[in-house]
């Protein structure tokens, strides 16, 4: 009976704007370009022609975003007036874009930095054994390229994953950002066992929430009749259906969204894909997936489950606030506490990275009002991380990266600038005022207290004073402890390596002494399109 | 036929797959435990779009439904990669015992206990 309406129906092409469409095209085509250009140019140049590329197309599609500023429209428009609400450009959606862009140029300069360790951090040939004649040949070669076009691909889908305005999009571009990670995480240089076995567990496991999301999907398509977020809020509020459908629906789909930013019960892959990828790729990771799954979670909930700034619209908030501020506390907590035993830096990171996940949510929970704040939060954050790494990525020894902490005590005495700019970032992260940590953390809990949800606030500023013992820790450990015998060195940075880390400070010093700038932009950036 | 019988056998589906991931070592039983999953989903997606609650029948359910098939099958790309990287290293697809020490000897054939029940 469908098939036959299907014949008879006019298609009715809707008209692109392709000003709206620009910085994704953008980035898709210089994914798609770097694929081609892997195969055409000889090896000799392929690592100047893939970064020129890459960058190239970052600093384009930025500068593409910029004629869209001001605009509150979907990208598609069909000529009978219907929505096709795939891709919206709202204020926040392009704030959240230029995010990951911005954040993603930093990424792809840690990803090309090939001074600090030769050869680059990725390896020269993926499919050879580890610990075969070949492998000891490969190790000798520089770094593969594929992984630029790789990750502009990963950009590039979470870019789409900010602006997608249905289900179906949203679905898409959560599999396009997450199978070149998947693959990216496999491919360090050294440590490769560790690394592969990150990415098996990554993959198994995001198969896994990715099967679930789309269980999610399913069933709100079956309750609401559409996948379009705008349609699922309309359905809530005109259904006088049981909501068996809607609420499952709705679980299913936070759960997926929840494993991807790394919330409490659904955490477990991310201190070990963390410490096992290369660490470029576990900034790229920890900055922009983090940008991108919180922007999806907050477009998801703002617009279908609640009522987007909108006093007249309808709001599920009643339903699901009880659960969210489980993980949300949950999170918090666990993230904290598990990050004041771990000895080894990246992981430190990895579960202050869920901890980070935490407050997050509690800007995610209080909705539209601390939607600007959550904003600013994630590129304070995005930046600091992003620096964080940056400088591990630095300490070395001859087996490569030396991440223990004990080994990193006392290297203050001989690298004492390395010390300072990795105290600042310490102290951005446990939220001392003239940082972009504290600046961050302020907006997000005042935005949730004028919401109405003290207990979280109370929760937060206890779990940020147990967070702040393992960074001090740290803190202690560079420059009051002697250092062990056989200590790593601290490499100079590189040119890239350098600037992402002078990047990042300046945003962390900038952002926390000065941030009503930045406030200004995402006040202005307004609420989620959901007419 | 009555509309519930599709979605409670894609509920089963779906329960079927969520204990093979969780419950087998083998990766690619579990790989193909998700395929069972995204399965059960294409299921739900169409008899949707057949006998929907309220509204006339859409077509958008069997066009998601044909978007999930391809991601699917990219998905498994990936994932059968990995695991061959996976079989190279170490001569098993076991899960449950994966090594980071160093280079282990490397077996020829497959993990014998395969076809073993949890």
């Amino acid at each position: 009976m469908s098939t036959m309406v299907l014949a008879e129906t006019q298609m009715n092409f809707p008209t692109l704007d392709y000003v709206g469409l620009a910085p994704l095209m953008i980035v898709f085509g210089v994914a798609f370009l770097g694929i081609l250009l892997e195969a055409l140019v000889p090896k000799a140049y392929r690592y100047i022609v893939q970064l020129a590329l890459a960058a190239g197309g970052l600093l384009a599609a930025l500068v593409m975003i910029i004629p869209n500023v001001g605009d509150h429209r979907p990208a598609l428009v069909t000529g009978d007036g219907s929505r096709v609400d795939s891709i919206v450009i709202d204020g926040p959606g392009l704030f959240l874009m230029g995010t990951i862009l911005v954040l993603g140029l930093v990424s792809i300069l840690l990803i090309a930095e090939r001074r600090v360790a030769s050869g680059g951090a990725f390896v020269a040939q993926a499919a050879v054994p580890v610990g075969s004649r070949a492998d000891v040949d490969q190790a000798r070669k520089e770094g593969l390229t594929e992984v630029f076009p790789l990750t502009m691909f990963a950009i590039g889908g979470m870019m789409l994953f900010c602006v997608a305005g249905d289900l179906l999009t949203l679905f898409i571009a959560l599999e396009a950002f997450s199978l070149p990670l998947y693959m990216l995480c496999g491919l360090a240089r050294r440590k490769r066992l560790l690394s592969q076995e990150a990415a098996m567990k990554y993959f198994l496991l995001g198969a896994f929430a990715s099967a679930f999301f789309i269980y999610g999907v399913a069933l709100l398509y079956g309750y609401a009749g559409s996948v379009q977020l705008v349609d699922i809020n309309a359905a809530v509020a005109a259904s006088g259906n049981s909501q068996v459908l809607l609420l499952a629906g709705l679980g299913l789909l936070a759960v997926a969204l929840l494993f991807k930013a790394a919330a409490v019960p659904f955490h477990v892959w991310t201190p070990d894909v963390y410490t096992g990828a290369p660490t470029p790729i576990t900034a790229l990771m920890a900055a922009c997936t983090k940008v991108a799954a919180f922007g999806g979670l907050l477009r998801v909930f703002n617009v279908a489950f609640a009522n987007s700034g909108n006093p007249d619209g309808t709001s599920l908030a009643w339903d699901w606030e009880p659960i969210m501020i489980t993980v949300a506390i949950a999170t918090m907590v666990v993230g904290s506490i598990l990050a004041v035993t771990q000895t080894d830096i990246k992981r430190l990171l990895a579960y202050s990275s869920i901890a980070n996940a935490g407050y997050l949510l509690v800007g995610v929970i209080a909705l539209g009002q601390a939607l600007g704040a959550t904003l600013f939060y994630l590129v304070a954050y995005g930046f600091t991380v992003l620096a964080a790494f940056a400088v591990v990525t630095l300490v070395r020894d001859s087996a490569g990266e030396a991440t223990h902490l004990s080994r990193w005590a006392g290297l203050a005495k001989r690298s004492p600038r390395f010390a300072l700019i990795f105290t600042l970032l310490m102290l951005a992260f446990a939220g001392i005022p003239l940082t972009s940590g504290f600046a961050a953390k302020f907006a997000v809990f005042s935005s949730a207290l004028e919401a109405g949800q003290t207990g979280l606030v109370i929760v937060g500023v206890l779990s940020s004073v147990i967070l702040a013992f393992p960074y001090l820790k740290v803190v202690v450990l560079l420059w009051l402890q002697q250092p062990v015998d056989d200590a790593p060195s601290v490499s100079l940075p590189g040119p890239m390596t350098g600037a992402a880390v002078a990047l990042g400070v300046i945003a962390t010093v900038l952002l926390g002494v000065a941030p009503q700038f930045l406030l200004n932009i995402v006040e202005g950036a307004g609420q989620f399109l959901a007419q | 036929m009555h509309p519930v019988i599709p979605y409670v056998l894609a509920c089963l589906l779906f329960g079927v797959g969520v204990y093979g991931v969780l419950v087998r070592r083998n990766a690619v039983m579990m790989l193909a435990a998700v395929e069972l999953m995204l399965g059960a989903v294409n299921l739900l997606l169409i008899t949707a779009d057949v006998a929907p609650l309220h509204g006339d029948s859409g077509h958008t359910g069997q066009t998601f439904a044909l978007f999930v098939i391809v991601i699917a099958a990219a998905e498994v790309g990936v994932g059968l990669a990995l695991v061959l990287k996976l079989y190279r290293l170490r001569g098993s697809i076991d899960t449950d015992g994966i090594d980071t020490e160093g280079p282990v000897e490397r077996s020829v054939s497959m993990s014998d206990r395969a076809g073993e029940a949890p």
